[in-house]
Order: structure tokens, then C-alpha cells, then sequence
């Protein structure tokens, strides 16, 4: 890890930070997320902040914004010491949080979303003359071309991200705080984006910049902290790091210290084929097949079609095409129906796809296969003796049997997910973000449980943007790019860059 | 979420727990015990029949809506809905005279009209709920109102009568009864006990209160949304049917009048008796109870004259926002 050494940081930077956090702790419960952080963000200088999901991003934001009080250590504004009881606050300070999930009311308009909690009046009235200026104004400088009176939830998913920042502006934000801006973000509107941010920087704007793309990184910082499992690895000046040194202070370990040892892909007889299938009007033509026993990955970016494909082949979405299961065709028309065959999908969003957070573990476990439990009556004893089992086999770590869903750790919520899915005995499983918000500890032991699938017998597709999850787990990559499948990488040809050309469209078999 | 895991006390939460399941036995119990207190007739058997025989239609209505709640639904169009029955029940079985006389078989027929009747306007309910996607309020709304005015219309904005001899014949499923207990005690006793079995121990029951806490959830675990909630309001519609079945010999007659409010009854039987109006959590022992304590309270009323009978309603609702508010403890302390 030469030259990422705790290098000194020198510059031109004003002395006094506009947001600093001291030597923050943060814990919930026995639980340490974040030790010993010590942050500065100045006036007109972008600062990144970068590490793996569950590297303590997001508290550190949280904290920097008044949603989360630190455990210890302190927040400073334009160096005096503060406790921001809330967001509002944070805001009234000047520091303002773009959330990766907006926080903004569907069914009202750009401009009721961008001043709502601070509308401007004249008397008693809503001074709707002068608001529509005003946002006009920062649409105008945003270069997005929306009208205000559009309704949030007819917009596109960048335009809201733009509505964000323009409301953050209309705040008057001294400190913005970016989560991941540009993670939906094409490249051109990422490019409108940088120079909007260089826009603020000029105005004299502290900015905390996160994401997981290295290269954006790697163009904007001033000042780059990297995280790795709570604890501040490093801090330096934004030249001072390669992507790959970044990357390599991230993961704090080799790749290969992570997954398992992988298995040639083998020629066995194929499990399952897919071909010329088609998801509504997302997913076109895609043809793939599936061997026994092995680890298939799909990559691709956000928005590629990827999880839609999948939804697809369970019967949650309509399809056009062919399937054929063991060489016979089946058509698959209903998640009951997938299941019957032998292919079960563990979903990509776990709190709203996957579990029910108000119900205990017992239910969510067997609910998928319960069909298993009992013809009329259930049977309660088997139920139970099956969350023992999956609690064993798992390694489910609950404070107690009856704990509702929602109060389990992310990482015990997706071991009991990955329970519930293989209860129903399944020939396939697809697996769709399998670590994403989970601690690396927990992940390591998940991708042990994926290599442990495989040696039961069955065989596995998984769906990851993780790239180095991919690439560790994977023999064989499919690379999606809207909506067709770009590309196959294989072997040792499963590595980074031969899969970000296939799915930024700089090679591959179709020009789509 | 993981500030409410550091600050779990197990030993508090399961007593809180513990109150709030307890919550609607021990105001039954309250109840039970100011009714003895205020009038020593009160616990006598003549009493306790009339007050459950009474409950008892509301009662298996509201076991069927217990499902149709914790399945995240609502049916606001039962009340009608028994009218309605009612009256198709009577007109039919007066019908039916001219060619089957004043017999058995006639009863048998207008029974089985009854009950098919409301499995069917329930599917229709459920249908346009599920294959429509129209909101349950709406759907429900809408067929409350044309029920109510179709058994105006059928009564010509009277009063339908079953015919004497019919009638008479019939009294006996209200009035009559096994070992002294009355028939709708009986079967409010046996469809409680089927439906608390059917919403603890079975796949349609597990399936109502996963589709309520979360329909994402319930379609990405196989389970079919639209079939189980469409269920839910047949059997809700059958149970209607029940209820009217047993309703039409107590008084031989149907009028724009019959079954008004029983919808607000029911919803607030179930809801007192802790299940989540939103959906996701039902217990139909629970909804028992909540009937009782709504019946006792009339009868309280009844009974004394420390409060006006017109008051029963002002009670009835100050107990419904209590049942809301004790809900709302239950859910902070997720």
C-alpha cells in the first residue's frame, strides 16, 4: 500500500473548515460502525469519501447532516463545536444531505418539492410569482430543462436528481453533502453535473462527494478520506492517489482473500436455457444458458435490464420467448410456477421484495415453501424445527427466536433471506445483489455460502454491480447493456475492464 | 432500525407486549364486571342469550371481515349487503309457496339462495377489487349504495314480508337452539372457531397477513395476491350470507332499514379486537372479543339508566379511537 501512507495534506485551503468531524464514534448498540473519524471540509474544495457498502458512508453523513448524533467525538461549524438536533438544523447551518434515495413527494411538482418546508409568502399568502422565478433561475444555471410545475413522479430519474441539488441551492447550502450523485446518472448528465459542482466550488461551496465510481473520484476530489469497515484508513490530498491505490485501501486485503477458490467452468450438460426471451419492453433478445453446478454472473450497469431479466424468468413480469429447464420447455407464468420447477430468485431489494420486517423469523422463512408445511394445517413444529436448522446452517445471529425481521442486522436479514429461498429446494437460484448494505465480514461468509450451494448440487446465477463480486465469484460473466446481453467474458478473461467495456457499449458483439 | 436493536429490553418489551394482547380481555372483563354491579340481572342466562344471540350476526360478519383486513382490504357494503340478501331471500321463498306450499324444502331453498347469494356479490366486490384494481374503499362504497337501493327498490320502500306460514316454520333457526344455547349462538361459536384455526394454523391465513404487511413481498414468495384476496371477500360475502340466513326468521321481514351501521360495527369489532386496520396482522379471538364488548355496552346501556341508550354510540366510538391509540403503542415499539 506504498504512497497512500496518511500523506500530509498541504495546500492552499482556507485554515478554519467550513463541517469537521473530531474524532467521531459512532456505534449502535454492541456494534462499532465507525471509530475515530476525523474529517474537513473546506470552502470551495470537493472532499471524497469513498469505501465498500458498510465501510460507514453513510454514518459519517448522517452524522455530518444531524440525522444520526455521533457516540463520541465532535461536529464542528466554521470550527465552533455543534449539536445538531435534527436534519433541520444541519440545514439552518447551511449543510444540506442529497440523499441517494430522493426525498421528494411524488405527486407534487419541481416547484412545490423545491421549496416545500420553506415556501416563500407574501403575508399569509404563497408567493407563487416569486418561487417560479427563483426556480426557473436554478434550473436555468442547473441546465435542466424542466418545467416547474411537472409533477416529481412524471420526471426522470436524473432530472430529480437534479430537483435535489436545486433545492439544496435554493437552501442556500454552505456544506452539500452528495451520496453517490451520479449512480444513475449517464455520462453526459454526469459531465453537467462536475460542472455544476465546479460552479459551487467557485461560489465558495464545501462539497463531501461519494461514490463507488473510482474514475469520477479520481477527476473531481481535492481531497480524497478513504473508510474500510469504520475506520479512517486514509486521508490525502485528491492527486495523490491512483484508482488502483484506492481501490487496493477499499478493500484492505486481496480479492482473493475474499471468495473462495474458484472452479474451471466445466462442461457439463446445461440446467437451463434461455432463448430470444423477452422482459415487456425492458429486456430484448436475450439468449444465455446455465450449466450445471456453476456460478453464472451478470453484469452490467444500473438500469441495464439486469434485474428485469430476472423477474422475468420467475414469472413476476411478462415474457416473450423460450425456457427450457433439463432440456424440457416450461413456461413460467407465476413465481409459484418457477418455483415448481426447480428455480427460485432471491431479490435485489431485501426490505421490500424480500421479507416482511413486521413479521418474526418463523413466517418469513417458511413462507415462500410453504406449500412443504402442510396440506390444510400447518405444521407449526416442523416450521420451527426448519428456523433452528437455517439459524444453524446460516449462522443467523438474533438476540432472540420471536425478534421481528426489521430489527435484525442487514447481514442476518439476507442469510435468513438466502434460508427462506433454498427451503424450497431448488435446482436454480438467482441470486440479485447478493451483499448489497451488508458488512465485508458477513459478505466473506455469504460468498462462502454461494460456493456451498454449488457443492450441494445446485446451480447459480447472480446478479451483482458489484464488480469485484462478479469477478471473484463468477467462472463465466454475461455483461447486459439496455436491455440485450452485450457480451460473455470468461475465464481468465473475468476481470474488470474487459467487463466495463462490454458494459459502457466500447466493444461487443452488437452495437445495440 | 439498529437503535431500536441496541435499546431492546427483552424483559419490558414482552410485558408491554403482554398488555397489549390482554388489552381487550381485561376490558371485557371490566365490562362484564360493572354490568354485574350495576344490575344483578345482568349475568342471567335470559340476559347473556338475548345480548349474544344479538351479537351474533355481527359477530360472523366480522370474523369474515378479519380477513379481508389483515389481507390489507376493507368491505364497507356487509351492512347492506345482509339487506339486500334479506330481501331476495324472502321474496324468493314467497315465491316459491305457490308451488311448494308453505314446507321445509321451501326454507332449505331460500337458505342456499342466501348463502350463494352473498359468495357471489363478494366475488363481485373482490373482482373489481382485484381484476379492477379499484381501490376496496371505493368498490365498497359504491356496492353499499346499490345494495341499500336495490332492497328499497325490491321492498318498494316498504317493508318485505315472509309469508306467515313460512315464517313461522322458519322462527326455529333463530329462536331454537341445542342444549338451551340458540342456533346463532352456536354457529357465531363454530365460525370463530373455524375461522380462528383458518387465520393461525393455514396457508390462506399466513398468506392474508403476508399480503397485508407487504404484497411485494407476499408475489416474490409465491403467493398468488389476487386469488387469496379475492378469497377473502367471498368469504366475507358467504358469511354475510350466514348472517342474513339466521337474521330473516328473527324478524320475518327485510326494509331499507335492515343491517344499517353494521358495517361500522364490524370494522370496529375487529379493530378493538387488535387487529391492524392497515392490514398485515389479524386475530379473529380478537375480533370475538371486540364484538362482546360491543354488545355488552348496548346492553349496559340498556339495562341502567345512568347514562341514556342514546349515548351507546359516542361510547362505542370513544372505544374504537382507544382501540387505534393502544395500536399505535403497539407499533412505537417496533
Amino acid at each position: 500500500m506504498a504512497g497512500v501512507t496518511a500523506a500530509a495534506v498541504q495546500g492552499t485551503a482556507p485554515a478554519v473548515p467550513a463541517l469537521a468531524l473530531r474524532g467521531v464514534d459512532r456505534s449502535f448498540g454492541p456494534v462499532t460502525v465507525l471509530q475515530d473519524l476525523t474529517l474537513e471540509l473546506f470552502p470551495g474544495e470537493v472532499h471524497a469519501l469513498i469505501g465498500e457498502n458498510g465501510a460507514g458512508k453513510s454514518t459519517s453523513m448522517k452524522i455530518m447532516s444531524g440525522y444520526l448524533a455521533p457516540t463520541a467525538g465532535t461536529v464542528e461549524v466554521d470550527g465552533r463545536p455543534v449539536r445538531f438536533a435534527d436534519s433541520r438544523e444541519a440545514e439552518a447551518q447551511g449543510v444540506v444531505l442529497i440523499h441517494q434515495e430522493f426525498n421528494l413527494a411524488q405527486l407534487l411538482s419541481v416547484e412545490q418539492n423545491i421549496f416545500l418546508g420553506h415556501e416563500l409568502k407574501r403575508g399569509w399568502r404563497l408567493d407563487h410569482g416569486a418561487m417560479r422565478a427563483r426556480v426557473r433561475e436554478l434550473l436555468d444555471q442547473l441546465q435542466t430543462p424542466l418545467d416547474p410545475r411537472d409533477k416529481v413522479a412524471a420526471i426522470s430519474v436524473p432530472e430529480k436528481q437534479m430537483v435535489e441539488i436545486a433545492k439544496a441551492l435554493a437552501r442556500e447550502a454552505r456544506v452539500l453533502i452528495m451520496d453517490e450523485p451520479t449512480a444513475a446518472l449517464t455520462t453526459r448528465e454526469t459531465e453537467v453535473l462536475f460542472a455544476q459542482i465546479a460552479r459551487l466550488k467557485a461560489k465558495g461551496v464545501a462539497i463531501l462527494y461519494t461514490s463507488h465510481k473510482l474514475d469520477e473520484v479520481a477527476a473531481i476530489a481535492d481531497r480524497i478520506t478513504v473508510l474500510r469497515d469504520g475506520r479512517q484508513v486514509v486521508t490525502t490530498t485528491g492527486g495523490a492517489m491512483t484508482e488502483d491505490q484506492m481501490a487496493e485501501a477499499m478493500v484492505g486485503r486481496e480479492l482473493s482473500d475474499m471468495f473462495p477458490a474458484k472452479r474451471p467452468a466445466d462442461t457439463a450438460g446445461a440446467v437451463l436455457e434461455v432463448r430470444g426471451f423477452s422482459v415487456e419492453d425492458v429486456v430484448r433478445d436475450a439468449s444465455f444458458t446455465l450449466r450445471r453446478g456453476e456460478i453464472l454472473g451478470f453484469a452490467g450497469l444500473v438500469g441495464s435490464g439486469r434485474t428485469e431479466l430476472m423477474e422475468g424468468l420467475i414469472g413476476i413480469r411478462p415474457t416473450r420467448g423460450e425456457m427450457r429447464i433439463n432440456g424440457a420447455p416450461v413456461h413460467i407464468g407465476s413465481v409459484a410456477a418457477a418455483r415448481r420447477a426447480g428455480l427460485v430468485y432471491l431479490p435485489e431489494d431485501r426490505k421490500e421484495h424480500g421479507l416482511i420486517l413486521t413479521q418474526g423469523m418463523r413466517p418469513n422463512l417458511t413462507l415462500l415453501a410453504l406449500p412443504r408445511f402442510g396440506r390444510r394445517l400447518l405444521d407449526r413444529a416442523a416450521e420451527e424445527a426448519a428456523l433452528t436448522r437455517a439459524i444453524e446452517e446460516f449462522d443467523i445471529r438474533a438476540p432472540r427466536r420471536d425478534v421481528l425481521v426489521g430489527n435484525l442486522s442487514g447481514g442476518n436479514q439476507q442469510k435468513l433471506l438466502l434460508a427462506k429461498t433454498m427451503l424450497a429446494e431448488p435446482q436454480i437460484v438467482i441470486i440479485d445483489e447478493p451483499t448489497r448494505g451488508i458488512d465485508v465480514g458477513t459478505k466473506q461468509q455469504f460468498y462462502g455460502f454461494i460456493h456451498g450451494l454449488i457443492d450441494a448440487g445446485h446451480s447459480v446465477i447472480v446478479v451483482s454491480s458489484e464488480m469485484t463480486e462478479v469477478i471473484g465469484l463468477a467462472s463465466r460473466v454475461l455483461v447486459m447493456r439496455n436491455g440485450r446481453i452485450a457480451g460473455e467474458v470468461r475465464g481468465a478473461e473475468v476481470n474488470e475492464d474487459a467487463i466495463v467495456r462490454l458494459a459502457m457499449g466500447l466493444e461487443g458483439a452488437e452495437n445495440g | 432500525m439498529a437503535e431500536t436493536l441496541a435499546q431492546r429490553e427483552p424483559g419490558r418489551a414482552a410485558a408491554r407486549i403482554d398488555l397489549q394482547t390482554l388489552g381487550p380481555i381485561l376490558a371485557l372483563i371490566a365490562l362484564i364486571v360493572i354490568g354485574t354491579l350495576l344490575n344483578p340481572d345482568f349475568l342471567a342466562s335470559r340476559n347473556i342469550t338475548n345480548v349474544l344471540s344479538r351479537s351474533a350476526f355481527i359477530g360472523i360478519i366480522a370474523v369474515g371481515m378479519t380477513f379481508v383486513i389483515t389481507a390489507g382490504g376493507l368491505d364497507l357494503s356487509v351492512g347492506s349487503m345482509t339487506a339486500f340478501i334479506s330481501g331476495v331471500m324472502i321474496l324468493l321463498m314467497n315465491a316459491l309457496i305457490p308451488a311448494m306450499g308453505p314446507s321445509l324444502g321451501v326454507i332449505l331453498v331460500g337458505m342456499a339462495a342466501g348463502l350463494a347469494l352473498g359468495a357471489v356479490l363478494g366475488a363481485v366486490n373482490g373482482l373489481l377489487i382485484t381484476r379492477m384494481r379499484i381501490e376496496a374503499f371505493i368498490v365498497t362504497l359504491g356496492s353499499m349504495v346499490i345494495f341499500r337501493s336495490l332492497v328499497t327498490w325490491l321492498a318498494d320502500g316498504g317493508t318485505i314480508s315472509l309469508n306467515f306460514g313460512v315464517a313461522s316454520l322458519f322462527e326455529p333457526v333463530y329462536y331454537g337452539g341445542l342444549f338451551g344455547i340458540r342456533w346463532p349462538i352456536i354457529v357465531f361459536a363454530v365460525v370463530a372457531l373455524l375461522g380462528e384455526i383458518a387465520m393461525r394454523h393455514t396457508a390462506f391465513g399466513r398468506h392474508c397477513a403476508a399480503i397485508g404487511s407487504n404484497e411485494q413481498v407476499a408475489r416474490f414468495s409465491a403467493v398468488d395476491v389476487n386469488r387469496v384476496r379475492l378469497m377473502t371477500y367471498v368469504l366475507l360475502g358467504l358469511l354475510v350470507g350466514l348472517a342474513s340466513v339466521l337474521y330473516v326468521p328473527r324478524l320475518g321481514s327485510a326494509s331499507n332499514s335492515t343491517g344499517v351501521l353494521w358495517e361500522l360495527e364490524t370494522i370496529a369489532a375487529v379493530i378493538i379486537g387488535g387487529t391492524l386496520l392497515k392490514g398485515g396482522f389479524g386475530r379473529v379471538w380478537g375480533t370475538v372479543i371486540g364484538v362482546l364488548i360491543l354488545g355488552l355496552i348496548d346492553n349496559i346501556l340498556n339495562l341502567t339508566d345512568l347514562v341514556s341508550p342514546y349515548l351507546n354510540g359516542a361510547i362505542q366510538g370513544v372505544i374504537i379511537i382507544l382501540a387505534v391509540v393502544l395500536q399505535r403503542a403497539r407499533k412505537s415499539t417496533r
